[in-house]
């Protein structure tokens, strides 16, 4: 409870600033309107607004989930083979030194202006973090386990110690992956649509902007980043409800101090 | 009407005593060698304490036992029946080695899932009750006190039935009183099979030891301690296992 407090007065000490600056700075509307007109921007037009959200936010939704899954599979494929570390790891590596921004133009060219270029973007910002994130636990799976596991297993079963102990004790790795993702993912999406797009919350921005039109392109601008905050809970509350094991809040901690 | 019990008392009889024999160990630690040409023969159904200051090569000694090789260790392991002791062989180490996401059940039962078999519920569940863990038994690791973690490795290893048990140091983490009554569960449980315990606590030694072996020196050699009276576990206030601590702190250089 104390926490949405917070959450409360943060935001009503920005939008005082915000107000203040305007105020003070007597800045002319079409430089940066005041908050009052961006929320009656926003209740006016919520109608517009919430169609373009639902385009980005598919956009983000499918490109988390491909990027998950993309990532997940190649962090496997790392830790399981050899040779695909061999060959994959510098590539990966490679394609981080790509900006995303570069390739953009790119990938509208190639995938069109509708949601497949928008959904590329997405995957391939999430994808690294995802990937390195869940590798590196893979990878760092504790060492007495896998001692436990040897001795238990006449011979080497190599996919049943992943199974059952590598890819678990894993997951909180991941985990953090997926909360990187959730905060870049929007940008992916956001970042194709400037490029290129008929439709979306950055579709919706750019119009705005060319069309002076700046109280709109801020009540955009918030339900994007109100967008964003949410998935990025949601996606914490939900990993955390999944990996109830794993320490990440204190209370839990505490307990697990005791062994 | 006999028989159910007849088949339940054959179950235990199939880890029959297992003896171990270690040939020429060797490990070589960043160009030093902790040991060198180590000899080790344990009784088949003899439950031996090894006992020795840290740092020794205690654990690498027990490692090398449970097949778990690492660099610069070597050594010929055969069983007394001139086999592998590969699939024979339980571990036990200090940490618990409980995975925090499976219930204590399912961490017992690790083993049959791990070899793809089918997986025993009510032995499990037997062990669980012999060793207090009934109640128990739905509970993920984070819940349970530092001893009712031990334990239920205890029922771990106990659930893989093999005739050979290696014990790193598994109570030393415990404070002094869950630590007794671990120790005489541990005795009580274990007994028939083949048991090493390496410990660097010569009470435990001396409390769980039917033969208690020493290591000690650079590069480390063993020496047995003539055996004590009285059936494990012993009483530490008993006057010959004060008498035998006094010798062993003797030996090993510390009064």
């Amino acid at each position: 409870m104390s926490s949405l407090w917070r959450a409360l007065l943060t935001v009503g000490g920005l939008l005082l600033i915000w107000q203040l600056i305007v105020t003070l700075g007597e800045l002319p509307p079409y430089l940066l309107p005041d908050p009052w007109a961006v929320m009656i921007r926003l209740w006016r037009d919520s109608g517009l607004l919430l169609s373009h959200a639902g385009v980005t936010a598919l956009e983000i939704g499918l490109g988390m989930l491909l990027g998950t899954l993309l990532g997940s599979l190649s962090a496997l494929t790392l830790s399981y083979s050899q040779r695909a570390r061999r060959w994959l790891l510098p590539v990966l590596i490679a394609s981080q030194a790509i900006p995303v921004f570069a390739i953009a133009p790119l990938l509208v060219l190639w995938l069109g202006y509708g949601l497949a270029s928008k959904i590329a973007m997405a995957t391939l910002i999430i994808y690294f973090p995802v990937t390195a994130n869940f590798y590196d636990g893979l990878r760092h799976t504790p060492r007495g386990w896998l001692d436990l596991a040897r001795v238990m297993l006449p011979e080497p079963r190599r996919w049943a110690v992943l199974r059952h102990i590598a890819i678990p004790a894993a997951l909180p790795a991941l985990a953090s992956g997926l909360r990187v993702a959730a905060a870049i993912a929007p940008i992916g999406a956001v970042l194709g649509e400037w490029v290129g797009s008929s439709a979306g919350l950055g579709y919706l921005m750019l119009h705005a902007n060319s069309r002076m039109q700046i109280d709109l392109m801020f009540a955009a601008l918030l339900v994007l980043a109100a967008l964003a905050v949410g998935l990025y809970f949601t996606v914490d509350a939900g990993l955390k409800r999944l990996l109830p094991w794993h320490p990440t809040n204190p209370e839990t901690s505490e307990t697990d101090s005791l062994s | 009407m006999i028989l159910p019990t007849l088949s339940t008392s054959l179950k235990g009889a199939m880890s029959l005593p297992l003896a171990i024999s270690l040939r020429a160990a060797r490990l070589v630690y960043s160009g030093l060698a902790l040991f060198d040409g180590l000899d080790l023969e344990l009784a088949g159904g003899s439950f031996t304490c090894l006992l020795g200051p840290s740092g020794i090569g205690k654990s690498s000694l027990l490692r090398l036992l449970a097949g778990l090789t690492s660099p610069g260790i070597s050594g010929q392991l055969l069983g007394g029946d001139g086999q592998s002791l590969t699939g024979r062989v339980a571990y036990m180490a200090q940490q618990d080695l409980l995975l925090p996401w499976l219930n204590v059940l399912d961490n017992v039962t690790l083993g049959n899932r791990l070899r793809g078999e089918r997986v025993d519920q009510q032995r499990a569940l037997d062990l669980l009750m012999r060793v207090g863990l009934t109640d128990a038994a739905s509970a993920r690791p984070d819940a349970l006190s530092g001893g009712m973690r031990q334990r239920a490795a205890l029922a771990r290893t106990l659930m893989e039935d093999r005739p050979v048990v290696l014990m790193d140091e598994p109570f030393s983490g415990l404070d002094a009183l869950t630590r007794l009554r671990l120790q005489a569960l541990a005795a009580e449980l274990l007994a028939g099979r083949t048991v090493l315990l390496v410990t660097h606590g010569p009470l435990e030694a001396l409390r769980l030891g039917e033969h208690i072996l020493i290591m000690n020196g650079r590069p480390a050699t063993l020496s047995v301690l003539p055996d004590l009276p009285g059936i494990p576990p012993r009483d530490p206030g008993d006057p010959a296992v004060q008498d035998a601590y006094r010798a062993i702190l003797r030996l090993l250089g510390a009064v």
